[in-house]
């Protein structure tokens, strides 16, 4: 079966760093807005299938070295990340790879902006996708 | 439509508010009924309760009674009589589950622990406390009979009597070799009683005669005899001068499971009790590869250090059990499918979660692995474990055919 385009939301109510987690027949889609771009991918870790798209977003951690070399903190970097709130996997929440292991990735969600909406692209018995709270 | 909007730049602004723990698991039901989990029988064999949410009940059944006086007026305070447990084990917040909403810590009721289980697609579960894993560190002996007593008996009563698909393997109060065969001798035929735990960390060598008498009774009895990996980062002259949990947690967890096993193999308790069944639970499956190996290499050179052996030290390792939990990720599925070949894991292997702590492994993890067959993923899954603990796979097995996910709960 062909996927088909499903209607999310106007990108004007999907400002830069918001996320949305839509149901889409069986499956769960988180929705991204990195930068301005925009990103989507199932609600599925690579490592066990745990809800990763509802997990935390958070800056890269990035130690600090001085000129010696020596340890002299850590900061959030601005590269952003999603972490599995079932066992910390980390993803670059840009390009869905693995932090750790880059041969490992998300399973991206085709998405599209046409006319100032968003539309997700997947296979489902129902054209409107229902929006998950992805929080209470 | 809600829509979150989060501030790219601070951590504290993205946290997504918490779920209700039906939701948070709901992707484990999923991966079980994508596989027909919830047809055949699967045995967890490391489950954690979080006793000290409990301690109101547990303290009165303290017997010692200057222990008990202790901790009689304010229960709360016996958890701050337990060595610590460091470190960061959420990674700044990163892994969360309900276990983080305040009040809510663990899986403080029976049914809701029952209701994950189904969940995820498991039948039957071993139990074990979480913060009295660190007991046998207690500097007090009388403190650590005391309260494994107590956890013991306010465990059978308020868990496995009523509770069928719950087992435990008992606390086992090792600094205090008497106190530890009054265990067996009294609660070794409570129901739901599958066998005696020891925690791996503590200070007490498992080949001193005096652990003799609790070897027999627990042979004679047909109850196997468990060591739960743990954590020793302040205590140990190896482990303190580790700076991340990351490698305290690699290191530990096999590290005390390997002393006892090095003991247990090398001072020949197996040929002494043959039909005593040793399990090690919580130290992933790597470790068993440096094990079996190390123990061939150094016994061949001085095999009058092990008089008592009678095969290299490897062959007495593929008898024993092993928890797969955590079972690592090796980049070559190959090199796993060698552990398992080391082991004889398709036989030795029991799987286990640890759930709900936060490094727990579903069934999914063992089902999927290609170089099992079938008939092999189901042993590890349950029956390997159903038939170490003396119940009916069979019966089970029959009585779970072609349910679905949905009838579990």
């Amino acid at each position: 079966m062909d996927p088909r385009e499903y209607t999310v939301c106007p990108i004007t109510e999907f400002p830069e760093g918001s996320r949305l987690l839509v149901r889409v027949g069986d499956e769960e889609v988180g929705i991204f807005n990195v930068g301005g771009q925009i990103v989507a991918y199932k609600n599925r870790c690579a490592h066990q299938g745990g809800p990763v798209c509802r997990g935390r977003i958070l800056g890269r951690w990035v130690e600090d070295l001085n000129s010696a070399k020596e340890v002299i903190g850590g900061h959030h970097s601005s590269d952003m990340d999603l972490v599995c709130p079932w066992h910390g996997w980390e993803y670059d929440l840009l390009t869905g790879k693995n932090i750790a292991d880059p041969s490992i990735s998300l399973k991206a969600v085709d998405v599209v902006v046409r006319d100032g909406v968003i539309y997700v692209r997947a296979e489902s018995a129902t054209r409107t996708p229902e929006v998950v709270p992805a929080h209470e | 439509m809600t829509v979150e909007h989060l501030d790219a730049r601070t951590a504290e602004a993205l946290i997504v508010d918490m779920r209700p723990r039906e939701d948070l698991l709901a992707n484990a039901r999923r991966e079980a009924a994508m596989r027909g989990l919830h047809s055949f029988p699967i045995f967890d064999v490391d489950c954690h309760i979080i006793e000290t949410m409990r301690l109101k009940e547990i303290v009165p059944y303290i017997s010692n009674e200057a222990i008990r006086d202790r901790y009689e007026t304010v229960p709360e305070s016996a958890a701050l009589n337990l060595p610590s447990a460091y470190g960061d084990k959420d990674v700044a917040g990163r892994i969360y589950r309900d276990e983080h909403v305040p009040g809510t810590r663990g899986v403080p009721r029976v049914e809701d622990l029952l209701n994950d289980m189904g969940t995820m697609g498991i039948n039957h579960a071993c139990i074990f406390p979480t913060p009295m894993l660190a007991l046998g560190e207690h500097p007090e002996v009388e403190v650590e009979v005391a309260l494994g007593q107590a956890y013991n008996r306010w465990l059978v009563d308020h868990y496995l009597t009523e509770n069928p698909r719950l087992r435990a393997m008992l606390y086992l109060p090792f600094n205090d070799p008497k106190a530890a065969l009054r265990e067996v001798v009294e609660l070794g035929d409570k129901p739901g009683v599958v066998g005696f735990l020891v925690t791996s960390v503590r200070r007490t060598p498992v080949y001193h005669n005096a652990f003799m008498p609790v070897y027999a009774a627990l042979e004679e009895r047909g109850l196997p005899i468990g060591f739960h990996g743990g954590v020793n980062w302040t205590k140990s002259s190896a482990s303190n001068q580790l700076n991340r949990f990351l490698t305290v947690h690699a290191l530990d967890f096999p590290l005390y499971n390997l002393i006892h096993l090095f003991n247990i193999i090398i001072n020949g308790l197996p040929e002494r009790f043959p039909r005593l069944k040793w399990l090690f639970y919580e130290a992933g499956l790597a470790w068993l590869a440096f094990a079996a190996m190390r123990l061939d290499h150094e016994y061949m050179m001085r095999p009058s250090e092990a008089p008592q052996l009678k095969r290299k030290p490897s062959e007495y390792l593929r008898e024993m059990y092993f928890g797969t939990q955590p079972m690592e990720y090796p980049s070559k599925m190959e090199h796993l499918e060698m552990l398992f070949d080391i082991v004889n894991g398709p036989s030795q292997f029991l799987y286990a979660s640890d759930y709900p702590h936060w490094d727990f492994d579903l069934p999914s993890k063992i089902y999927d692995l290609p170089f099992l067959n079938e008939a092999e993923k189901r042993q590890v899954l349950g029956k390997n474990a159903y038939t170490l603990f003396n119940l009916p796979y069979d019966e089970i097995s029959a009585s779970l055919s072609g349910t679905t996910a949905t009838e579990v709960n």
